[in-house]
């Protein structure tokens, strides 16, 4: 499958945190060939393992002196569930994960009840609000779905806690620029891709898990369990960073540039060196991202997993974040990629065991 | 079960400081469990081996949660004329507490007060302070000490076919195991009856009795919201007398939808009343044992409840009895997902 | 070697980057400890056997500091940086920084007052729009005497003060760092003991929650510099803790209940041992005791603390006499648990 392919039917497919198995058969389809196994764990992770070579003759190293790599990009998207079928027919919304409510006001988007349903994201019109009313941001309670029926009828087709997406198809703006929603982190997972791709044409010794975790969204949920189920040696997050326009300050990262490699607290420096150092190696053009403590990727919760695992970041840059329009460049995607099959295969045991500090 | 209900919700067992309710709890479920054990953090756990014969479905180590600490206030200072400084732990409103009396474990009662405050919603609770009747520091300190924890008063009232009380938040989700426990007959999985610690200031209990159990299933119960007193403008379901809650969301969690799935199609095969629950605000042990170790399928039944984190918390009966019977069917079934 | 306080809490290592820190410690317990290793995020661990077999004593105190980050460079030369940990924003104007490994003096300058508006007086300032002035006058300048990532430090050094006090900058929790190495250094510890000086505490707990899952212990200890706000315009029961009265002993914090028979036994003990002590008279802060608490199947924690007045920011203050007192009462109360007497 092709990764702009994969991309498009991931990000026009439908995966609120905590529902992401209507994309496991996709993720599986594109990643199985380029894998040794598949599996879909406890809660959804959908896992594609490379294995790697056996060090030295005989080959006869035991399991657990495998030298793992965990590669994580988080293929849930943030949506909305019902609450209340009011009595007119009206459905009020909680969040599954971040929103900001003033992106959803008049967004068409699609329920997930008995069927898939069309529905529109109402609130009351300016015509009728009061002065302050106009002023002010709208809440999420204040929202509702209409669904164009009664109370009879939706209750016969929908109910509370069904989930709801947005309305969006994946469209190719000019050059290699792209716009979708759940771009976060739907573009990390086709980054799998590339990497699982490019790295089954290459040697390596340590065995690749690539993860396309489950509630990041929401808890972290499937980064913490999946690596505590693997238990890597190194964790590498791929996910999406803040791009302009209108960003503060001299750092902001920018699209066709190249993935951005983070650096701090939450990324072992000798990891970021590595990714570095490959990048400038293979003609990789990448953008230094400074995170100073927390990255709110899965590389948070997998470097404390068990007895500590070393991380890193590789960033996917994107505009517009957590809105249905979010914009990204297909290159960086693809260089990306690049760069993570590169890195895997440079790592080997003494690599690992360089890790631990002094 | 209104017994039950009645010495649970009675007990005295703020978050950190559970030993004496549990041991009114241990003591109630002893008869219907082979053995009972507490952890390092506290949590009071009753096993119930399985007959292992599920009709050749997988036999799972079943854990059940329910929290049977309840939020309270704590002291922090005890000043020269042996007024008590304090601070919460867990949701404890400084306007709820206005007018009330609260207790210590040693059963020494205290009136709240305050400082003079202009503005009632600058009221916080650094401006006010506990009076135990003490004339000066020394005297207070024969009876408390920096460090005690005070509940509301007691006080179990019945109205028709409702209670209301303090700590039903989550007394009543412990009453539901144990009365499970008692109805229960043929079960084939493992049931290990968590009766968990300190929820109210972090869902900590749950996390390292999960951690330590390590459950292939997880069933928690607790108490929820609710949407049938005036004016509440919310966008909550559940009402009371609605039955049980079978939760699909809350604050810690998202209740994967084949579990959710399994407790409707339990209720509605077995004629039990129930509601649908989303619960924007508020977590539960259902989310610390979803990511214990793997990763564990978990779902939770909950009890609509007016009031909640006031003295007066309100369930219906039939709620509570709806909760049991769901729970039974659940455990006595194959639990496939 | 003796230990050298200043020497400890002159060290910079801002969160992620304690290298430095642990190399010290590292030297102060040295032939102290029947193993002494590290792990990939940094923590420092001190082994010390003892002769039976439990129960399982952690004690944790952290390395790390709060601080900042270089985060970019504008074309004028001037340095962007990032908070690493909790540094209220008032902290901040007017101060001299040292930057990176070759701790590049740096100033984070204001407006003069005479070009400001009355209005703007009364405001606080952003902290968007502060900067950091290394006297480059380009980027390309700039970037010749600092990188990305570098650390950066209040420049600030320890030293005596008043009366049997001291002033330093990274009190929290270098004094914590000070009695875990005394404690690992002296006393006569039957329960097996790991000392660990953790890492990135200030922003999350993180050294503690690795250390924790490794070690898998039964009890744990977190030393702790803490809040203490006896200074005017706080009234007594919003102090917290007072200086000179001894260790600090908590209840409960932000991220434990700190269990009861723990804390009974610290009250028991110093009050054997003759040792003033005070309770710390709040609720809020989470430290490593939380990690230890929660690690796997629980923990029984518990947390000993010198006061320091004004943590988080550019120069604290505590008193050596609570300092001395803390290391005799975590000591004292460390050989108890090993005699059996933590009863629950």
């Amino acid at each position: 499958m092709q990764t702009k392919e994969f991309l498009r039917r991931l990000t026009e497919g439908v995966g609120v945190s905590g529902h992401e198995h209507h994309l496991s058969s996709v993720v599986l389809e594109a990643l199985g060939p380029y894998a040794h196994r598949v599996e879909v764990d406890a809660l959804g992770n959908c896992i594609a393992v490379r294995q790697g070579e056996a060090r030295g003759e005989g080959g006869g190293e035991a399991a657990g002196e495998r030298v793992k790599i965990m590669l994580a990009g988080h293929v849930d998207e943030i949506g909305l569930m019902i609450t209340k079928i009011d009595e007119h027919g009206f459905l009020r919304i909680a969040q599954v994960g971040g929103f900001d409510p003033r992106t959803l006001v008049g967004q068409e988007v699609t329920v997930h009840g008995r069927r898939a349903l069309p529905g529109i994201i109402g609130i009351k019109p300016p015509h009728i609000m009061s002065e302050d009313e106009r002023r002010k941001a709208a809440k999420l309670e204040e929202l509702f779905v209409d669904i164009g029926m009664d109370a009879a009828a939706a209750g016969e087709v929908v109910s509370v806690g069904d989930i709801i997406t947005l309305s969006r198809r994946f469209i190719e703006l000019h050059g290699d620029v792209v716009a979708a929603k759940a771009m976060d982190d739907r573009a990390g997972v086709a980054v799998l891709l590339e990497c699982l791709r490019r790295l089954s044409q290459m040697r390596h010794e340590a065995d690749v898990y690539a993860v396309a975790t489950v509630q990041e969204e929401t808890s972290f949920g499937g980064a913490i369990t999946g690596a505590w189920a693997i238990q890597p040696d190194i964790g590498i997050a791929i996910d999406v960073g803040h791009a302009g326009p209108g960003l503060p300050g001299p750092d902001a990262m920018e699209l066709g540039k190249g993935p951005a490699i983070a650096m701090g607290a939450n990324i072992h420096p000798r990891i970021h060196e590595l990714l570095t150092r490959t990048a400038r190696e293979c003609g990789v053009a990448y953008q230094d991202d400074v995170e100073p403590a927390a990255t709110g990727t899965d590389a948070w919760p997998m470097q404390i997993s068990r007895a500590g695992v070393a991380t890193g970041l590789i960033s996917i840059p994107l505009r517009y974040m957590h809105t249905s329009v979010e914009t990204g460049n297909m290159r960086d995607i693809t260089e990306a990629g690049r760069l993570l099959a590169e890195f895997c295969a440079r790592v080997d045991r003494a690599f690992v065991e360089g890790l631990r500090w002094s | 079960m209104k017994e039950l209900i009645r010495n649970f919700t009675q007990a005295y067992g703020p978050a950190g400081h559970e030993t004496q309710v549990c041991e009114v709890i241990r003591q109630a479920v002893a008869g219907y469990c082979d053995r009972t054990s507490t952890d390092a953090l506290g949590n009071l756990i009753a096993f119930r081996a399985g007959t292992g014969e599920a009709g050749g479905g997988k036999r799972h180590r079943v854990m059940l949660a329910g929290h049977m600490d309840e939020i309270g206030v704590v002291v922090t200072h005890i000043d020269e004329h042996g007024f008590l400084r304090f601070t919460n732990v867990g949701g404890v409103s400084p306007h709820v507490l206005l007018g009330q009396r609260v207790e210590f474990g040693n059963g020494r009662v205290g009136s709240i007060g305050t400082e003079r405050v202009d503005e009632i919603k600058d009221l916080k609770h650094d401006k006010m302070f506990i009076d135990v009747g003490a004339k000066s520091r020394s005297e207070a300190e024969e009876w408390v000490s920096v460090g005690d924890v005070a509940t509301y008063q007691r006080g179990l009232v019945e109205m028709g076919t409702r209670l209301s009380s303090k700590a039903m938040d989550d007394r009543i989700g412990c009453v539901i195991i144990a009365e499970t426990l008692r109805r229960l007959k043929s079960c084939p999985h493992d049931v290990y009856a968590v009766f968990t610690t300190q929820e109210e200031v972090g869902l900590r209990g749950a996390r390292v009795s999960a951690y330590g159990i390590d459950p292939t299933f997880g069933i928690a119960f607790d108490v929820t919201g609710m949407n049938d007193t005036p004016n509440l403008k919310n966008i909550l379901n559940m009402k009371l007398g609605g039955g049980a809650s079978i939760k699909a969301k809350d604050a810690s969690v998202v209740v994967p939808p084949k579990v959710r799935d399994l407790m409707v199609r339990t209720a509605r095969e077995n004629d039990i009343p129930y509601q649908l629950e989303v619960l924007p605000s508020g977590g539960t042990d259902t989310g610390a044992i979803l990511l214990t170790r793997a990763g564990v399928p978990a779902g939770c039944i909950s009890v609509p409840t007016r009031y909640i984190h006031t003295p007066v918390e309100t369930i219906e009966t039939s709620d509570v009895e709806a909760c049991v019977q769901l729970a039974t069917k659940l455990l006595e079934g194959p639990l496939e997902l | 070697m003796e230990l050298d306080i200043k020497r400890l809490a002159d060290i910079r290592g801002v969160s992620g980057q304690e290298q430095d820190v642990r190399a010290y410690c590292r030297d102060l317990v040295s032939g102290h400890a029947d193993e002494i290793f590290s792990d990939t995020i940094g923590n420092l661990y001190a082994y010390r056997r003892g002769t039976q077999d439990g129960p399982v004593v952690m004690i944790a105190a952290h390395m790390d500091e709060v601080g900042f980050l270089v985060r970019g460079v504008d074309k004028e030369g001037m340095v962007h940086f990032a908070n690493v940990g909790g540094i209220v924003p008032a902290q901040l104007p007017a101060k001299v920084v040292r930057i990176g490994p070759s701790a590049v003096p740096g100033v984070i300058g204001t407006k003069a007052v005479h070009l400001q508006q009355p209005d703007e007086r009364t405001k606080p300032f952003d902290p968007k729009n502060l900067v950091i002035d290394i006297g480059a006058k380009s980027k390309e300048e700039a970037l010749k005497l600092v990188k990305l990532g570098d650390q950066i430090t209040w420049d600030v050094e320890f030293g005596p003060f008043g009366n049997g006090l001291w002033k330093g900058r990274a009190l929290d929790d270098r004094v914590g760092c000070g009695v875990l190495a005394e404690v690992i250094r002296s006393g006569d510890y039957a329960c097996p003991v790991y000392g660990v000086f953790t890492v990135q505490e200030e922003i999350g707990l993180r050294g503690a929650r690795i250390a924790a899952n490794r070690i898998m212990p039964q009890i744990g200890i977190a030393l702790e510099g803490t809040v203490c706000a006896d200074i005017p315009g706080v009234e007594t029961h919003g102090q917290v803790t007072r200086v000179g009265r001894g260790p600090a002993v908590s209840f409960m914090d932000g991220g434990t209940i700190h269990h009861p028979a723990l804390r009974r036994l610290i009250v028991a003990v110093a009050e054997r041992e003759g040792i003033p002590y005070q309770w710390r008279e709040a609720t809020g802060g989470a430290n490593d005791a939380a990690a230890m608490s929660l690690a796997g199947a629980g923990a029984m924690a518990c947390a000993v603390s010198v006061p320091c007045r004004y943590i988080h920011s550019p120069v604290a203050v505590c008193s050596e006499s609570d300092f001395r007192g803390a290391v005799r009462l975590v000591r004292a109360l460390v050989e108890s648990i090993g005699r059996g007497e933590l009863k629950v």
